[in-house]
């Protein structure tokens, strides 16, 4: 909803809240639903509404627990029978500086404001302690707001009795703490406040008259950065750009001006903003948001642009390149196929508002920020949160090599008369293992952002996937896949639930990236394998409709189950007997033992 | 502005805060009259007068208020003395 991404107007979110709500609400079904406690140490009902639109907005409807006003250490410590029951997928401690016990003052010792930054430390680290004890479940976590006023004026930020040095300090611990939790992710307020202006922010008004810790207006800034941080801590975030080139990449049509007269490079003001704008995107790479081109141009002439010798962009970092004069929504559609990710997550850059209308036009959910002129770019971009990152693994970083060999893959497949051959010729070996310490993160991180190939769509969060792994009566397989192209990185999970001679299979997905490569047909010989070890003669599969999931509608029939039953919300349930013998079906993956 | 010109203004502050097209309010409308008006939405409703009106509330001010008309005096005199 347009009216709920940046650059939003936060005074008419305020005003039309109740509207906006009512308007999520109705197209809210199929929603992931998430379990949300509030602890807070100011009035915090206005940052819930603003955080439930915006989560709304991302597909996400929260159910909340507001603790009571102020109860944030008492929550956490002796949390309530309600807290409890409730049973958070993720708490957030929305607190302030107007929760800091004692400031230095003037006249206090070093060693004294030494112990007054140690026991705040102390009450914080505390409060995750026990929240991570009990909840087991990801924590978001504010940090600090620079002061309202600085008694030492500049001097507040480096003398240790200054508000200033000592909430710097304290976010540097906090910041300390985050990085060696694995569960604890901080909201990063002074940044927040900062962009937003601190003047403002600090509003004694809206702090006195409805303890408010910030101005009314400034709510809905905070809200966005939470909800970016949850959804992304669910599999949200947007995988890749799509890149208009004249005058969003270079100034000028390089088909109109020529090559030598597009803006980029150093020597114009205009050029330098189109040369850190590349930069910005380029660096997008390392965190692996892979980059595409859909240009309304010649494709020859696309080329010739970024091989202008100040174009930071070049041809190979672009995993793909449409350039030509099909509508703009269209060449979308073609390269989330070629990359096989759906539209949604992709995010479309173009300066021309007609393009960038046909687009959010033509495909819902596709991001298309209205980035304004050149020198709003990366900031809009930025702001939007579209990548925000909670995680970055190792496989994070490959992504984008993936997407780069999957389109050589594409290639590859064209020159082989039979799909066998092509197969064989990829010598694919494959790790199918038991979920292990190292791959709960992303193990977690697929259940929540696989959509497509995904057998009942259940989310499971990282805690929540090591007590399935530790628990004797489930059998958990992850799997990963190299071929001679690289290494795809953990694909598949499945997780079954043994009850006497049965296994329930609660998870079967994989990700879309590799797609008619006979993993499942791996996965599922290891599973059968499993099973008989444990003793198990069938294996009951269960399909879940979703709008998203039709492509695994028969997989279970594919796999020589036999469907059992379908309920009036066309649920099917299948079962495999495997007491009397089972083909194995996987012919071109070699299996490895461990990991490469 | 005239009292009349406030309240075409006011209602359709109120509609839209409180997303409703049937809300119609009067001097002696008060906070039992229009659903939903606790003192959270008390909260975003004044924050929306002022920026309708571009006047500032001051302390306390937006707390004691009776009904409708006691709001529509503070905000008439803070317009018109502007």
């Amino acid at each position: 909803m347009k009216e709920l991404e940046y650059p939003f107007n936060a005074k008419q979110i305020i005003s039309k809240k109740r509207k906006l709500r009512r308007l999520l609400m109705e197209k809210a079904d199929g929603f992931v639903e998430k379990k949300i406690a509030i602890l807070g140490g100011s009035t915090t009902s206005e940052i819930k509404n603003m955080m439930e639109l915006f989560l709304l907005n991302q597909g996400i409807r929260p159910y909340f627990y507001e603790a009571e006003y102020n109860q944030y250490y008492q929550e956490s410590l002796f949390p309530s029978e309600e807290f409890v029951k409730f049973s958070p997928d993720i708490i957030y401690v929305c607190t302030s500086n107007h929760n800091i016990e004692q400031y230095p003052s003037i006249s206090d010792a070093e060693e004294t404001v030494d112990r007054l930054f140690a026991d705040e430390v102390q009450k914080y680290c505390t409060i995750w302690d026990k929240l991570e004890a009990k909840f087991h479940c990801p924590i978001i976590q504010n940090n600090f707001e620079k002061p309202a006023f600085r008694l030492l004026g500049n001097r507040d930020s480096y003398d240790y009795r200054g508000r200033t040095n000592f909430l710097m300090r304290l976010n540097m611990e906090f910041s300390r703490q985050a990085w060696h939790r694995d569960n604890l992710f901080l909201c990063d307020l002074d940044y927040v406040s900062s962009d937003y202006g601190l003047g403002k922010w600090s509003d004694a008004y809206y702090y006195c008259m409805y303890k408010y810790a910030m101005h009314i207006e400034a709510v809905p800034y905070l809200a966005f950065q939470v909800a970016n941080i949850i959804k992304s801590l669910f599999g949200r975030n947007k995988k890749g750009f799509v890149l208009d080139l004249d005058n969003t990449l270079w100034g000028g049509v390089v088909g109109d001006d020529g090559v030598d007269n597009l803006a980029i490079g150093s020597e114009l003001p205009k050029g330098q903003i189109y040369t850190k704008f590349q930069q910005y995107i380029k660096e997008h790479k390392e965190i692996g948001v892979f980059l595409t081109i859909d240009s309304k141009n010649e494709f020859e002439n696309a080329i010739a642009g970024l091989k202008h010798p100040d174009s930071i962009l070049t041809e190979e970092d672009f995993v793909a390149i449409y350039a030509n004069w099909e509508p703009k929504d269209q060449n979308l559609l073609a390269i989330a196929t070629d990359l096989q990710v759906l539209p949604e997550s992709l995010v479309f850059i173009d300066d021309n508002p007609a393009e960038r209308y046909i687009v959010e036009e033509q495909l819902e959910g596709v991001s298309v920020p209205d980035i304004g002129k050149e020198q709003d770019y990366i900031r809009i971009i930025d702001r939007s949160g579209f990548f925000e990152v909670t995680s970055l693994s190792a496989d994070d970083q490959k992504r984008v090599a993936m997407y780069q060999e999957n389109a050589k893959r594409k290639q590859a497949e064209v020159s082989f008369a039979d799909y066998g051959e092509y197969l064989q010729s990829l010598e694919m070996c494959a790790v199918i293992k038991e979920f292990d310490i190292m791959h709960y993160a992303r193990i977690a991180q697929l259940s929540n952002k696989s959509n497509q190939f995904n057998l009942t769509t259940q989310r499971f969060t990282k805690e929540e996937i090591e007590i399935i792994a530790n628990e004797s009566s489930y059998i958990t397989l992850y799997g990963r896949l190299e071929d001679r192209f690289g290494d795809n990185g953990v694909v598949s999970v499945v997780i079954g639930k043994i009850e006497n001679d049965s296994c329930h299979i609660k998870l079967w997905l994989m990700s879309c990236r590799v797609l008619k490569r006979d993993m499942e047909y791996a996965m599922m010989d290891c599973l059968v394998e499993r099973c008989l070890e444990y003793g198990v003669s069938q294996i009951y599969g269960y399909y879940y409709p979703t709008e998203k999931n039709s492509m695994v509608k028969n997989f279970y029939r594919d796999m020589g189950f036999e469907k059992i039953s379908e309920n009036e919300n066309f649920n099917t349930e299948w079962k495999l007997d495997i007491k009397h013998g089972y083909q194995r079906k996987n012919k071109y993956i070699e299996l490895k033992d461990g990991e490469s | 502005m005239s009292r009349e010109q406030l309240y075409v203004k006011l209602n359709e502050i109120f509609r839209e805060v409180f997303d409703s097209e049937s809300i119609e309010v009067s001097d002696t409308t008060t906070t039992n009259d229009i659903e939903g008006w606790d003192s959270l939405m008390h909260i975003d409703l004044l924050f929306a007068i002022e920026n309708a009106f571009e006047i500032r509330f001051d302390m306390e001010e937006g707390l004691t208020l009776q009904n409708v008309g006691e709001m529509a005096d503070i905000i008439l005199k803070k317009y018109n003395n502007d």
